[in-house]
């Protein structure tokens, strides 16, 4: 974990909605692992006095870049940023996919929306190529699907509107390619997205008796672990007990998340 | 004349601390967290998040919001109990060359005492801080700093109880927190800390709901500094006990601000969260102006404004 001040090489829209954002941060890029994130200090928007997080997307040498969506005053604000602006950097932050999988084992990356920015950085640091399923709300929100695929890795869509690839949720064209492959394959399910798709994807891999990490997202404050603003209700040895989502996680297994609030 | 460095060092009421810029309870942890990025050595003092007796969850998320100038948390006082924090935490502590101030709470007058008693025999604490004022805990907390006699019976409890120097730590939300300060000296206090986080409430109008689970929590950040800075003024003409002063501090300003208003140190808080690094830019700040005004020691500072 550094604090670092990083210049904005880039900052492109990504469709109507979404943005890059890169940044030069020789230290932070370090030793960066997929599914852990950033905290970023909004400059120009002086009376924020929390950092925001931000999944890494990715790393090209000292090179970081975030994919991200104006949501919030915070956000709003960003989209102000452009080439030669310093921004104040705290990272990599969190625990971060697990990247040496079993030999046999498919991995299968479940995004909804931008939640598929970590999955994008896991997917190349991956050694195996495996499967995505990507949902999100209209065709625009589908974001890196043809990345995912010039990088060898399969895309199936699903858009709640139908406007691209199947119409509904992400689980179905998932279940419907569990169904297919029943017992000939191993599938190690990695999630980013709202919380009713990671317990979605967390019961499926539940009731195969397989392993589904999910990247938690819960409102933080000071991303290190000090606050206690982010926790989540967790089984961890047997115990119950509160984890902090910014430092114990933010990737979780299944079995220890406990949903219940 | 050679420009000498002027000194920070100070000797608040037992406690020696290089310099009188501390972190704040509940915004540093409890010290390892930021231990990457802040070097705890140079710090004056670590206070860290509040302990009971017990491990407490604290409230239901979300528990944090942010508002303009500020943010409003209702962390509801989640810490691993006496014996989880001196077993996992102390050690790490010990290992620093930095004084460490324990914040401690109860339930009940019976286990605040037994919290400053069990803290009387660990190692590496230097001074017991008495949180009587969070506002987010319906048991303990703020029921006993808003009212003159029960702040009486805790601070004189827990004195009777323990050798540590003892620092209560002030609710800003009383009518006449002079009143508050003075009751505390008199009855065994060594120092006060002031103020805590203002009971506050932020409601999403969209679903008209609290955006906090726990419906109302404490802001802090810049939004309160003005208000902190009346309060350590008033606070500073009722007693002569050394005073720490806390509300919304980013820069030496406002430290500096608090000290010429009657503090002797000050607690960084929310904006550790906003910049890790503020403790120590306040540090090298509050040197800058010592030697712009021809200062040669810190305490020079305090308690010196010009009315």
């Amino acid at each position: 974990m550094r604090i670092e001040n990083g210049l904005v090489t880039s900052h492109e829209p990504m469709g109507p909605h979404y943005r890059i954002l890169t940044l030069t941060l020789p230290e932070v890029t370090n030793s960066v692992i997929p599914g852990q994130f950033v905290h970023l200090r909004i400059a120009k928007l002086h009376d924020a006095v929390l950092r925001r997080p931000f999944s890494i997307y990715k790393v090209d040498g000292q090179q970081l870049s975030i994919l991200y969506k104006a949501v919030g005053r915070g956000t709003a604000t960003m989209q102000a940023l452009s080439t030669g602006d310093s921004v104040s950097i705290v990272g990599p932050l969190g625990n971060g996919f697990p990247l040496n999988l079993e030999a046999g084992v498919t991995p299968v990356l479940i995004g909804g929306g931008y939640g598929v920015a970590p999955l994008y950085f896991l997917a190349k640091r991956m050694k195996l190529r495996g499967i995505l399923f990507v949902g999100g709300a209209k065709a625009i929100d589908i974001l890196l699907a043809d990345d995912f695929k010039a990088i060898g890795w399969e895309v199936r869509i699903a858009t709640d509107d139908g406007s691209l690839g199947e119409k509904g949720l992400v689980t179905a064209p998932l279940d419907g390619w569990l169904t297919a492959g029943a017992g000939k394959m191993r599938p190690e399910f990695f999630a980013c997205g709202p919380n009713g798709m990671l317990k979605a994807v967390g019961d499926r891999a539940i009731k195969g008796n397989w392993n589904a990490w999910l990247s938690l997202d819960r409102h933080m404050g000071c991303g290190v672990g000090a606050c206690l603003a982010c926790v989540q209700k967790v089984r961890l040895a047997g115990q119950e007990t509160l984890a902090r989502v910014c430092k114990d996680g933010p990737i979780f297994e299944s079995r220890e998340v406990i949903w219940d609030d | 004349m050679t420009n000498m460095k002027p000194t920070l060092d100070i000797n608040l009421a037992g406690i020696r601390m290089k310099n009188p810029v501390m972190v704040a309870s509940g915004t540093f942890g409890y010290g390892p967290e930021y231990a990457d990025l802040v070097d705890l050595n140079k710090l004056g003092a670590i206070v860290v998040k509040g302990i009971s007796m017990e491990p407490w969850g604290g409230n239901k998320t979300p528990r944090m919001v942010e508002v303009a100038g500020g943010l409003i948390n209702a962390i509801g006082l989640q810490n691993p109990g006496t014996k989880g924090f001196t077993d996992q935490y102390m050690p790490f502590l010990r290992k620093h060359d930095v004084a460490v101030i324990v914040n401690i709470w109860g339930k009940t007058l019976e286990e605040y005492v037994a919290v400053a008693e069990w803290f009387d025999h660990v190692e590496g604490v230097h001074a017991l801080e008495i949180n009587i004022s969070c506002p987010n805990v319906k048991a303990g907390g703020s029921s006993f700093g808003v009212h003159l006699d029960s702040t009486a019976r805790v601070v004189s409890a827990i004195r009777a109880k323990t050798k540590l120097p003892i620092i209560p730590k002030l609710a800003p939300n009383v009518s006449d927190i002079g009143a508050f300060a003075k009751v505390c000296e008199e009855n065994g206090a060594d120092a006060l800390s002031l103020i805590n986080s203002f009971p506050a409430m932020a409601i999403d109008i969209e679903t008209r709901k609290p955006i906090l689970t726990n419906v109302s929590g404490g802001l802090s950040g810049p939004a309160i500094h003005p208000i902190a800075v009346k309060l350590v003024y008033e606070a500073a003409k009722a007693v002569k006990i050394p005073l720490i002063a806390i509300g919304g501090i980013t820069s030496a300003k406002e430290a500096i601000e608090f000290m010429i208003a009657g503090a002797s140190a000050v607690a960084v808080g929310t904006a550790n969260f906003t910049e890790p690094l503020t403790a120590l830019q306040v540090v090298d700040g509050i040197e800058d102006y010592l030697i712009r005004h021809k200062m040669v020691k810190v305490q020079e500072l305090v308690r010196s404004i010009r009315l």
